[in-house]
């Protein structure tokens, strides 16, 4: 049964029945993630009101990247998913990427 | 066939963990054409912005920031309290997890409610699609404020969508059909609305803090 539990842990679960394992995150973690994210909100606000020209839009999207990290991670539970889920989400942020990175290659040079 | 039937009635618990991967695998793969229909969005806002960057400076500066920072708490508790009811059914706590599930249903409904008297306002003031009033002004304006109100619309529908879920949710909790073997309806609600808080994440700096 342990080496079952090692196997699922690593994320080659085959067909093998696997025992239904799931983290419980203590409220606490959550509670935690949360002041993270009241204050990102707090600090998004302040930088916002610091002229930096071009670096504002930079210095938002850096924290708001954050903030979506810290839901993404913690709220959606990517961190103690299977390693399934933890590479589906870079496919669909690289297709994106791809889309927006392309529209500015055209739009800037014309 | 019948007998394979049988044998998967039979040992219920295997059947269930191979639903629950694939029930989670399909949610994740919605919330990614949800991630690609607002990525669209997001840039359609991009270049305009870049083409128009004054017109959206002055149009941002008669967004309500207050308001936004409130809705933004508002929505960032309701994720909170929304991964607290999970975790409470996980536990076997039926009853927290109900009171957590409402509290999150509940700030969806005052996040709508803020937005309504924000909506409500610009509307007073004449700035709505179509208006002449906004008609006059200059046109990284009127693309700013499409923008606001198709963007941040889209995302209110997908609060409403959001809270008449929990509805539904919350009524599979009561009659004990969520539980601690079988929760993952209440977990993919919650991956759901989760994205709906991080794309809000990403529109209250976009829309209200642009300096």
């Amino acid at each position: 049964m342990k080496e079952y539990e090692g196997k699922a842990n690593g994320g080659s679960t085959g067909f093998q029945p696997v025992k239904n394992e799931y983290h419980v995150i203590p409220y606490r973690t959550y509670a935690m993630v949360w002041i993270g994210l009241a204050v990102l909100t707090g600090v998004t606000i302040w930088v916002a009101g610091i002229p930096l020209g071009r670096f504002n839009v930079l210095a938002a999207l850096l924290i708001a990247t954050a903030k979506a990290g810290l839901v993404l991670f913690f709220f959606m539970h990517l961190l103690y998913e299977t390693t399934l889920f933890r590479l589906l989400l870079p496919v669909a942020l690289i297709t994106l990427a791809s889309i927006i990175g392309l529209t500015f290659f055209d739009f800037s040079f014309r | 066939m019948s007998t394979i039937a049988a044998g998967v009635a039979t040992t219920g618990h295997e059947k269930h963990v191979s639903d629950y991967i694939g029930a989670k695998v399909g949610m994740w793969l919605f919330l990614f054409t949800e991630l690609l229909l607002f990525g669209g969005l997001f840039l359609v806002y991009s270049v305009y912005r870049a083409m128009y960057h004054t017109d959206f400076h002055t149009a941002a500066k008669e967004l309500n920031v207050t308001l936004g920072a409130v809705n933004t708490i508002i929505l960032l508790t309701s994720s909170l309290t929304m991964a607290c009811s999970i975790s409470a059914t996980q536990r076997g706590n039926r009853k927290l997890s109900i009171l957590l599930l409402v509290m999150t249903a509940l700030f969806g409904i005052a996040f709508l409610v803020n937005k309504y008297f924000e909506w409500g306002a610009k509307f007073q003031h004449g700035i709505y699609p179509g208006s002449d009033q906004l008609g006059m002004r200059e046109n990284g304006e009127i693309l700013f404020y499409g923008l606001y109100y198709m963007m941040t619309g889209l995302h209110g529908l997908h609060v409403i969508v959001g809270v008449l879920l929990f509805s539904v949710v919350l009524l599979f909790l009561v009659k004990k059909k969520i539980h601690q073997e079988n929760f993952v309806l209440i977990e993919n609600s919650g991956l759901y609305w989760h994205l709906v808080d991080i794309i809000w994440i990403f529109l209250f700096p976009l829309f209200y803090l642009i300096t």
